[in-house]
């Protein structure tokens, strides 16, 4: 890539708005996936007794069933939404930049 | 029939049940079983020759010309994920502690969230075949390739021995081979398959064993949840009643809290610095469709994982106390109820159980092409590291021609077949039970932090990417051989020197700020050059601009 194409796309105002909302879209959604694991492995160290509690009265499911499985659900669904929005909104500005790049 | 020993997860930690080891007992001959596993064998040398025709460039060769669609690329990542010891392992840990098998497979699932928020889509614009294009994109060649590559080789072939050795003893239990003939099949059928057919063949193989095992698992849940009326509750009641209520709740696995945050880092970052991964993301088109494999990997993941929980309570119930699959020689010394070829073959008897004769014999089939499709990843990455990395980077200075690089890494390919043949003989009376957590501790430490901070920290240079990446790997290394799996378990001394199983917390971070320290006190001219050429990387890495494109046949 040559300097006088960095420096133009460097700062294109798609760029830098692509740059930025998504360094912070998939900042957020890793710490939100990061609180949840370490949260529920965190929960078991320091007091597994929590998760092993039953549902209701009488039952033998634990709460620990539904937290762990929703985990797993919460993993996909961070997936899917960071999908979806980068499906659209960023590929529309990263289709945007790469047309001034060539066109200009 | 003699007692079969599988040490699941003794002190040997989580990644015991990657590695199955132990001594195992021969069967009888499994008819059903060899008979489709022939089938499978048959389908996929078909598929080699037809892949064998579209393999004709390196490209072609490394990356199926990068024309894998995110579906299929989603399934194939799935596919390298779900081993056979994690199908066998993970089951059989739900099967003997009943919780700590959930928390242990959502452990391996978490890391993929992160790779797709964080190195997915920039990984695909800047890679070409090896994830070392991406880490040493603006560093120096020579020796940035060096350590990339000898990182990447050396967890393929930790891995790789781990797998042939899990294959050998799963083959004397499922259809009654000798363990060196299983060995040697195996390492044959591999070599076959990637020699030939290149990422195409690997790719498709891996595919189609993935589409088995998630329909065996799917119908292996559903027949046990037909039997409880589809009602949860009655199968947890009916296994507590079996087993006890200690079931229901974390046990063991996770004790202390550095444990705990050391074993995610290690899940976490070694998924994301595990070659054989890393690689299929260049055999998509476009960032795009790198982001859609990952989620479907997650979603094929999470769905095989919350399967293996159904399946291993639904062994406790219909497998466990059965006198058909009652071990009674292991019982007359040991007591318990033990079952035949120990708590691994959990899975296995329960497709008996659900499934009789015929569906035993599918399952044994589907866990055999398993690890035939795993070795296959495996061996393909390995031999792209020394072909793409260190023959045509660092030996021929990049100037290789496409063909001789493809020559290389066949021949490569061939090498790296028998080194794990030999290797996997080698190892069958050890307990290589630490090697994958070993090959994670790597993989955590030296490839994932140079790659990460070479996509993301303009600061970094050679400097600090070399001594930095060495001092996380050479950490990873001495403390895993100072620590409980292999001071105590494998070398026999009383108590380990180090005091945790899982080094990564520690080895991570020596890896992070040895980097840092070693760039930032960089004067050199080369590494202000270096500095300046971050910005044109960072906008291929966002944009995609100049990235490598498919090719068409």
């Amino acid at each position: 890539m040559k300097q006088e194409m960095v420096d133009r796309i460097k700062n294109d105002p798609d760029f830098i708005q692509l740059v930025t909302v998504r360094t912070k879209f998939a900042w957020t959604l890793t710490i939100v996936m990061l609180v949840i694991y370490f949260g529920f492995v965190l929960t078991i160290a320091f007091d597994p007794s929590i998760l092993g509690t039953p549902l209701s009265a009488g039952s033998v499911t634990t709460v620990g069933i539904p937290v762990g499985v929703a985990v797993i659900i919460s993993a996909f669904l961070l997936t899917g939404i960071y999908v979806r929005r980068a499906n659209g909104e960023f590929d529309e500005l990263t289709r945007r930049i790469k047309s001034k790049a060539k066109g200009e | 029939m003699k007692p079969i020993l599988f040490l699941l997860l003794g002190s040997a930690g989580i990644f015991a049940s990657e590695a199955l080891s132990g001594a195992v007992e021969k069967q009888p001959l499994n008819m059903s079983a060899i008979i489709m596993f022939l089938i499978f064998v048959g389908a996929t040398l078909g598929i080699t020759y037809w892949a064998a025709k579209r393999t004709k460039t390196a490209k072609d060769f490394y990356t199926a010309g990068g024309g894998i669609t995110g579906f299929q690329n989603g399934m194939a990542i799935a596919g390298d994920y779900m081993s056979a010891a994690s199908f066998l392992g993970i089951s059989a840990l739900v099967y003997g502690k009943g919780y700590d098998g959930l928390i242990y497979s959502i452990g391996f699932l978490v890391g993929w969230p992160i790779i797709l928020f964080m190195v997915a889509e920039q990984l695909r614009n800047l890679g070409k075949y090896t994830f070392a294009d991406v880490a040493s994109y603006r560093l120096r060649q020579t020796p940035i390739r060096t350590l990339a590559a000898f990182g990447s080789i050396l967890t393929v072939i930790l891995y790789l021995i781990a797998q042939m050795v899990g294959a050998g003893k799963l083959i004397q239990l499922l259809f009654g081979l000798d363990y060196e003939i299983a060995v040697v099949l195996v390492g044959v059928l591999m070599i076959l398959y990637v020699t030939f057919g290149g990422m195409l063949a690997t790719t498709w193989v891996q595919i189609i064993k993935a589409f088995l095992l998630l329909s065996g698992a799917t119908f292996m849940a559903i027949a046990v949840m037909a039997h409880y009326n589809f009602n949860f509750e009655t199968l947890f009641a009916t296994a507590v009643q079996m087993k006890d209520v200690s079931i229901m709740a974390p046990g063991k696995l996770v004790s202390d809290p550095i444990s705990a945050i050391s074993l995610g880092i290690a899940l976490m970052f070694g998924t994301a610095g595990l070659p054989h991964i890393l690689m299929r993301f260049f055999t998509v088109s476009d960032a795009k469709e790198a982001r859609k494999s990952v989620f479907y990997a997650t979603g094929f993941i999470g769905y095989f994982y919350i399967l293996t929980f159904i399946i291993g309570f639904g062994a406790i119930v219909m497998v466990f106390q059965n006198p058909q699959y009652l071990d009674l020689a292991k019982q007359a010394v040991d007591g318990g109820s033990p079952i035949l070829g120990g708590d691994n073959m959990a899975a296995i008897h329960l497709s008996h159980a659900v499934g009789g004769d015929f569906f035993l014999g599918f399952i044994s089939a589907v866990a055999f092409a398993t690890i035939l499709a795993v070795v296959s990843g495996l061996t393909l990455a390995g031999a792209s590291a020394i072909s793409h990395d260190i023959y045509a980077s660092v030996l021929r200075k990049g100037k290789a021609d496409g063909m001789m690089e493809m020559k290389v890494s066949k021949v490569a390919t061939v090498i790296l077949g028998i080194v794990a043949i030999y290797l996997g003989i080698a190892f069958e009376e050890q307990n290589i039970a630490f090697m994958v957590g070993l090959a994670f501790a790597i993989a955590a430490s030296a490839n994932f932090p140079i790659l990460f901070l070479s996509m993301y920290w303009s600061k970094l240079t050679t400097r600090g990417a070399l001594l930095g990446g060495s001092l996380g790997l050479l950490t990873a290394a001495v403390l895993v051989v100072l620590g409980p799996t292999v001071w105590v378990d494998f070398l026999g001394h009383a108590e380990a020197i180090f005091p945790y199983k899982y080094p990564a917390l520690f080895s991570v971070s020596a890896a992070f700020i040895g980097i840092w320290f070693f760039s930032i006190t960089d004067k050199s001219d080369t590494a202000a050059k270096e500095r300046e050429a971050f910005e044109a990387q960072y906008i291929r890495a966002q944009t995609g601009i100049g990235a490598e494109g498919a090719v068409e046949h």
